[in-house]
């Protein structure tokens, strides 16, 4: 990353598409709603468990569907587990490359789905959707500060799961993606405006939520505001490399103004009404209307990722 | 060639560009030995070139740049019509190796790069990485395949298949030593005669550590579509700044969600 002289770049493309695409974006969003699920039951009122308990039903069937598209991007997807067990003749053992996000990222999916898995079985026996013993009984493990240190060490993971996608990206000779070192702070930042858009989304289907709508429409405009800042580092850097061009050619600049439009009500909303709460508890409401909104988040937070995912393999 | 090969030793080539007619013997004799199919590409409307780029299946590739201007104003000393028999460059500090997550990629007892390809489970993060442009999956196989430096004929004492076909000895197999120095002696050869534009490529530890499938070049590096020294530079650089600007987000993120939760209590 020299300071304005254009990197040569005369790598091929690895041909990451749609699986990846999708992959990414289950990532972003149940690492994000992980950590606000967290959030919002220990450091929130006592009205935000249900809103909480939405969070923690999000993670574990993303990652699941996550998962499959990652083995199904596979060339070999049989040999997935190639990942973690070294096969060399020889050299039989467990796999693990600092130096590369794939590896780092493949052995926290694994930690992070266990935590996701508990918490879901967990939520499920909150809910009393679940009663069979063994369920019970790892609810019942998680009662208390146990739990507590169970969903904040599953927020660690997942924050991690939402963003070293960037990274990924990042540690490459790919043109824009080893261009800008913020591309992992960027997907995080996207990751969690859009998860606060998703649990806004998801509401609607659990009675007893609305007591956490304010807090879920300042988180997203909060986060925007952070995206917004890092997508701005993102363009400078790629400036500095003499790639923006590139990033920004046609046709992804469409997908560059979808972005911008996911994130426009809550500037806007931002700008103007900052974080006003109505005495009622509510947020000032801005002019798209919130499920609308929360749907032209979601569009930003794919189309950030097909920007960045296909402007760099054209 | 008469070196008897020797595992332990390093081994590459050296490969003379500016001797290098064009006549694909090396992209023959490498599929011919590899057993890699050869599939048309149709016509690609540059100049002699049949094969486009290395791939999954074209571990050799003549690369044909047209340099010729559009009036000749000289002889061109050799500039005008570029050739270059490209390949896997087997480098020392190899961008594939440093971020395979199977550990398919293994460095050699001839000190070259493999691609084990009963490991590789075609996640192709080595093709993000290649600085080169080199490796691609085989549609055939569905794993990652490049040049091997004929590990196979290397472990039966022959040198590779691509070397022994160049008629014009601009591919050179051998002890990478030996070949450093043949190289150094050319290029002094070739200033001499007044071709100063001569210019080895990966012979020193500038580019990746040192190559051991390295070049002399009659123009600059990017003219041949390869990375000078100053962009010759690893994935893992980014490391890093990458997980050090993640961890900052995470942590405003913490904040950001602890200040909506602190804000719900203030009035219009």
């Amino acid at each position: 990353m020299t300071l304005l002289a254009a990197s040569e770049h005369f790598a091929g493309p690895p041909h990451w598409t749609w699986y990846i695409l999708v992959y990414f974006f289950l990532a972003g969003l149940a690492g994000g709603s992980y950590f606000l699920a967290t959030l919002l039951r220990y450091w929130g009122a006592p009205g935000d468990e249900p809103v909480a308990r939405l969070g923690f039903y999000v993670p574990f069937p993303a990652t699941l569907v996550g998962l499959l598209m990652l083995t199904l991007d596979l060339k070999q997807p049989l040999r997935f587990w190639h990942m973690l067990f070294n096969t060399t003749p020889g050299q039989f053992g467990l796999n693990f490359n600092s130096r590369t996000p794939m590896s780092v990222g493949v052995w926290v999916l694994l930690v992070g789905s266990v935590f996701a898995f508990v918490s879901f079985v967990d939520t499920l026996v909150r809910d009393d959707r679940l009663r069979n013993r063994p369920a019970r009984r790892l609810a019942a493990l998680l009662e208390g500060g146990a739990g507590k240190a169970w969903n904040v060490v599953g927020s660690a993971l997942y924050l991690f799961i939402a963003g070293y996608t960037g990274v990924l990206l990042a540690v490459s000779n790919q043109p824009v993606w080893s261009d800008s070192w913020a591309l992992g702070g960027l997907f995080l930042a996207s990751g969690l405006a859009g998860s606060a858009a998703l649990l806004l989304l998801l509401m609607r289907y659990r009675p007893g939520t609305e007591s956490s709508r304010a807090v879920l429409e300042v988180s997203e405009r909060v986060f925007t505001a952070l995206e917004l800042v890092l997508l701005v580092v993102v363009f400078l850097t790629l400036i500095d490399d003499g790639t923006l061009g590139k990033a920004l050619d046609f046709p992804w600049t469409l997908l560059w103004l979808v972005v911008l439009a996911g994130m426009l009500p809550s500037l806007r909303d931002l700008a103007v009404r900052r974080f006003r709460i109505t005495p009622e508890g509510a947020v000032v409401a801005g002019r798209v209307p919130v499920w609308a909104a929360a749907w032209l988040v979601l569009a930003g937070v794919l189309a950030l990722r097909a920007a960045v995912i296909f402007s760099a393999q054209s | 060639m008469d070196t008897k090969i020797v595992p332990g030793k390093a081994y590459g080539f050296f490969t003379d560009t500016s001797v290098c007619i064009g006549c694909k013997a090396c992209e023959v004799a490498c599929k011919e030995w590899n057993q890699l199919p050869s599939k048309s590409r149709g016509f690609l409307g540059d100049s002699l070139d049949n094969t486009g780029s290395l791939d999954g299946q074209t571990w050799r590739h003549v690369k044909f740049i047209d340099n010729v201007p559009d009036e000749t104003m000289s002889t061109g000393d050799g500039r005008a019509f570029l050739l270059m028999s490209d390949v896997c460059k087997h480098c020392t500090h190899a961008s594939c190796m440093d971020v395979c997550p199977t550990g398919a990629i293994v460095r050699t007892e001839f000190d070259t790069v493999f691609i084990q390809q009963s490991v590789c489970n075609g996640c192709r993060n080595c093709i993000a990485a290649c600085p080169y442009d080199v490796i691609d999956i085989d549609p055939d196989r569905d794993v990652a395949r490049k040049c091997t430096l004929c590990y196979d004929r290397l472990q039966g004492g022959m040198q590779p298949a691509c070397a022994k076909a160049c008629p014009t000895e601009s591919i050179q197999f051998g002890p990478l030593d030996e070949l450093r120095e043949t190289a150094k002696k050319r290029e002094a050869d070739l200033h001499e005669q007044g071709l100063m534009q001569a210019n080895l490529y990966g012979h020193d530890d500038k580019v990746y550590g040192g190559l051991n499938a390295f070049f002399l070049l009659m123009d600059k590096p990017e003219t041949y579509g390869l990375p000078n020294a100053e962009n010759a530079v690893l994935p893992q650089r980014n490391n890093r700044a990458g997980y050090l600007g993640l961890l900052g987000t995470a942590v405003l993120g913490v904040l950001g969600g602890i200040f909506a939760l602190r804000n719900r209590g203030t009035d219009e």
